[in-house]
């Protein structure tokens, strides 16, 4: 029971490089990234819990409660925005993609290779 | 002199800001020029805190959220030693030239293009200055973020958004890598503070999870420094953004990648690894010869020159990740020296080939040929900088060279520096090949043996060309002469030395003691073996030999080429092949490398 | 390279990386056990030193509030990169038959969008006391405005997702974080001292400077976002008025 939450961190991280390598739509690629970005904030909560802990919200509470850890929450903040910011941009260059070659599938766009 | 230390993030990153809340308000020139005061001010502290932070590291805890409680750290620090100061120092010195450059080269959206320079530089300082784990990825993500959207920036063609998504895509692969891997050092120690963690890590053999999260940090560092095989984004990405962008991606982007590598190993890993640390650098040494081998030869088989001198980039990487690997001081000061000849030296041929989009609409070394001649002063430019790159005796990049050589030599390896050699001897050979094609009409004007790439269209400002090879020639002037510039070589060495002195590192940072000032070097030029000199001479004898062989093979005797046909055939074709353009791919082969270098280290260190 | 050779070298490499990651997990502390300083350390002090209730806010915006403008900035790049790289030689079409029909879609509407507003405004300025905070504040505050592109369609939104109003707010929040900053840097104290700190915990006004720091990022947030669907909802509509 104790390892689940790591686990289930390890899983969605594999489950979204795999769709990153398999995809054959720029949406889904974003999505695929969306993905394994949220197994890092699984494993960055998990990381942070402690047991029989509350919330570190002190309003009412007496200080020197048992509370879960506020870093980690701060910097899953921080990586949520991070993360919304790549997908745009990367929804955006799909849009564009689109526009110009009509075609959103990644195997598809070989302007340049080799 | 700490109050300084935000100051080269912070200057860009409000300049940015004044220029987009006065985008619609202020005259074009007045956003122009705050960009260029941003760029500027922000070189000026880069310089302040470099010398200033000679004589001791330079500390500052933002908010002013000291250590205490048993020195735990709780606040984040800027903690400047010569190193991260001197790759400030660069970065911001080039988002300058590249700015200054930039006034006279685009026109098209220039306001959202200043401000995204600005913030990639101010960005870049932060991560070369700070000396918290997070910090650094927050400061990476920005540079990405900023970074993706500059190699986009011509949207009416296919070929830019492809090299955007593929640059885009890899990157943020490898910052969830580096994310994964502080989570999992926090897991272990509770800090984000460089100083700290190594702190908490000393003393305790490594497991699985140190060993996890060194790989992980290293391979999403390695990725932003394009390493083989994380390196295929990187061409693409340079193929497609405008050339003063090149300049930043290939003079100090990657550097930050190898910068984020040396500074989390000997701030963190040492101290569980120090006697391991031979089976850390087999395989750090083995990717550095790796990459500089294979972009040698990719650089050889391209005509598209911008994508020529990516490879090329890429190779130097490689060479430099060699001096980075061998984990002591005399090659990692030689790496820091190739790295700082490298960024001046190809940021202004990345600039020659903006003046040559601009004056001859074209970027494609045959369709090129012999247009060049009509400009011998920046012949002679492109020249120089390719003889620079290729580490002749005394010019350029040749300094570091040397010092990754002797440090080599000085760890019992002696067959490195030959394959270090051939790697600058091919890679500039490929430029030689195109500059002769270019400026001097040698060779064929077909060649099957490179590959197509789609042509450029110019930017639509009107440039001015003596702003263009003003700037130009400032950069390869300061690159021809590191190897000559008194006193330079071993400073860096005792940058390096001081970078990787971690116990006096924690000491400053996490208990504020002031080190003694130390010894100030000789101010001499500094001499090299004369093993050294004959690899600088004969890296040139190959670039000048292979480039010859290249421009005119169809007078090699018939047995000769057929007998080259049949050798180098298969495995050209089948680099080209991984090299396919596909992102996919690419993240394939980021996973494999991953499993592999974090395989071997799993067996070796365990 | 085609995809059966791609996922012939993936699947190995990706099974060696779970097993990686697996074996690196087993080395945290179990599920529950956290037992590193920071955050312990962080819990004892947010309240009694600054009087801040909510130990992540306070992390977020004062303690490591120098991530916190570096983010700020990301999403600045971001939206900036995303508006440069969704530009248009066309121009907007301004003229766009498209509001929703419906009575009650109005009014519902219009009620919602005001609740959303309000609740964004109140999450921001009780951050230090509650969950919330700058960034979800803005967030709030970003989908009250989509919310009236529902209700009132492409029109009265364009007049309002307009660039030109919404780039010196976004300028200004985000500027405005580094001068609260630099106003600490200036006074001699360190960059983005919390300077007044103090105020009445449990309040609107407790946190100090940091407050100011929590305001200018969810303007900037809610500014920022509300360009992005901008662009996004352009490249919708456009195409849709030029096929009628």
């Amino acid at each position: 029971m104790s390892f689940l939450p790591y686990a289930v961190a390890a899983w969605v991280c594999i489950v979204g490089l795999y769709g990153i390598v398999t995809s054959r739509h720029l949406i889904h690629l974003a999505l695929c990234l969306t993905v394994m970005q949220s197994s890092t904030y699984l494993l960055l909560l998990a990381i942070g819990y402690v047991k029989h802990g509350g919330p570190p919200i002190y309003k009412g509470v007496k200080l020197g409660t048992t509370s879960v850890d506020p870093v980690v929450q701060a910097l899953t903040l921080t990586d949520i925005v991070v993360s919304v910011t790549v997908i745009a941009l990367i929804l955006a260059l799909a849009l564009d993609v689109h526009k110009q070659a009509g075609t959103v599938d990644p195997d598809e766009i070989r302007e340049m290779s080799g | 002199m700490s109050w300084a230390l935000p100051l080269p993030v912070v200057i860009p990153l409000i300049a940015a800001a004044v220029c987009t809340a006065g985008d619609h308000v202020l005259p074009r020139r007045l956003g122009d020029a705050i960009g260029v005061v941003g760029a500027a001010g922000a070189f000026a502290f880069s310089l302040v805190i470099l010398l200033a932070s000679e004589k001791q590291t330079q500390l500052t805890w933002f908010g002013g959220w000291k250590p205490r409680h048993h020195h735990v750290a709780i606040g984040v620090a800027f903690a400047a030693d010569p190193l991260g100061a001197g790759v400030a120092t660069l970065a911001t010195g080039l988002v300058l030239a590249s700015v200054l450059y930039s006034w006279s080269f685009l026109r098209d959206a220039a306001r959202a293009y200043d401000t995204l320079m600005l913030l990639f530089g101010g960005a870049m300082a932060g991560f070369a200055l700070t000396g918290d784990i997070f910090n650094m990825f927050v400061w990476f993500e920005l540079m990405g973020v900023a970074a993706y959207a500059l190699a986009g920036f011509q949207v009416a063609e296919v070929g830019p958004l492809q090299g955007a998504i593929n640059f885009a895509v890899s990157n943020t692969v490898g910052a969830y890598m580096i994310l994964m891997g502080i989570a999992l050092l926090y897991a272990r120690t509770g800090a984000l503070n460089l100083a700290q963690i190594g702190h908490a890590l000393s003393g305790h053999r490594p497991d699985g999870l140190v060993i996890v999260a060194l790989t992980l940090l290293v391979c999403g560092f390695l990725i932003k420094a394009a390493i083989a095989p994380f390196h295929l984004w990187l061409a693409d990405a340079h193929a497609v953004a405008p050339a003063p962008v090149c300049l930043l991606f290939s003079g100090v982007m990657v550097v930050i990648g190898l910068l984020g590598v040396t500074r989390c190993y000997w701030t963190v890993f040492d101290a569980s690894l120090a006697a391991q640390a031979h089976d850390v650098r087999a395989v750090l040494v083995a990717l550095g010869i790796f990459t500089a081998l294979l972009g040698a030869v990719m650089a050889f088989l391209q005509r598209h020159l911008k994508r020529l001198l990516a490879y090329s980039t890429i190779s130097h990487m490689g060479i430099a990740l060699v001096g980075i690997a061998l984990l002591d001081e005399k090659s990692l000061g030689g790496a820091s020296d190739l790295l700082l000849a490298h960024g001046l030296l190809k940021g202004s041929l990345f600039l020659c080939c903006g003046i040559l989009l601009v004056r001859y609409d074209g970027i494609d070394e045959l369709q090129l040929h012999g247009k060049g001649r009509s400009l011998p002063v920046l012949g002679i430019m492109f020249g120089l900088g390719a003889l620079g790159l290729t580490g002749l005796p005394y010019v350029g990049s040749y300094l570091g060279h040397a010092q990754i050589d002797e440090g080599a030599t000085a760890n019992g390896i002696d067959w490195v520096q030959p394959l270090l050699m051939i790697a600058a001897g091919v890679s500039s050979a490929a430029i030689f090949r195109a500059g002769a094609r270019v400026f001097l009409g040698w060779g064929p004007r077909e060649d099957p043996l490179l590959s197509a790439e789609p042509s450029e269209s110019p930017p639509e400002r009107t440039a001015s060309m003596p702003a263009l090879f003003a700037v130009t020639a400032a950069l390869l002037v300061l690159g021809l002469v590191v190897s000559v510039a008194p006193g330079l070589g071993q400073r860096v060495e005792q940058a390096a030395g001081r970078a990787r002195d971690r116990i006096a590192y924690v000491d400053r940072v996490l208990r504020g003691r002031e080190l003694p000032a130390p010894p100030r070097p000789p101010v001499a030029v500094e001499s090299t073996a004369t093993d050294s000199v004959l690899y600088g001479i004969g890296a040139t004898a190959i670039a000048f030999g292979l480039a010859l062989v290249g421009l005119f093979r169809r007078r090699l005797p018939e047995i000769v080429r057929t007998a080259l046909r049949f050798t180098l055939g298969p495995p050209l074709a089948a680099l080209r092949l991984a090299h396919s353009g596909i992102v996919g791919d690419y993240v394939a082969w980021i996973t494999v490398g991953t499993a592999v270098v974090g395989g071997v280290w799993a067996l070796l260190l365990r | 390279m085609t995809r059966r050779v791609r996922i012939g070298f993936f699947l190995p490499a990706l099974a060696g990386f779970a097993a990686l990651l697996v074996w690196a997990y087993t080395g945290i502390p179990s599920f529950g056990d956290y037992q590193g300083p920071y955050g312990f350390v962080i819990n004892r002090i947010s309240t009694p030193l600054r009087h801040m209730d909510n130990a992540v806010n306070s992390t977020t915006y004062d303690i490591r509030g120098i991530d916190t403008m570096g983010e700020e900035f990301i999403l600045f790049a971001a939206v900036i990169g995303v508006v440069l790289l969704l530009r248009d030689e066309e121009g907007r079409s301004e003229d766009v038959e498209d509001d929703t029909g419906s009575d009650v879609i109005r009014i519902f509407g219009t009620l919602a969008i005001g609740a959303a507003v309000l609740v964004g405004l109140w999450l921001v300025s009780f951050g230090f006391v509650t969950p919330g905070g700058g960034f979800q504040g803005g967030v709030a505050i970003a989908s009250g405005a989509l919310l009236l592109y529902l209700v009132a369609g492409y029109r009265e939104w364009s007049a309002f997702g307009d660039e030109t109003k919404l780039d010196p707010i976004k300028g200004i929040g985000g500027g405005g974080y580094v001068v609260i900053g630099l106003a600490a840097l200036v006074s001699g104290m360190p960059f983005l001292h919390n300077f007044f700190s103090g105020g009445v915990t449990g309040s609107v006004w407790s946190g100090g400077s940091a407050g100011f720091v929590n305001w200018s990022a969810g303007i900037e947030v809610a500014a920022a976002l509300v360009i992005l669907f901008s662009e996004f909802l352009e490249k919708y509509i456009v195409p849709i008025a030029k096929s009628r």
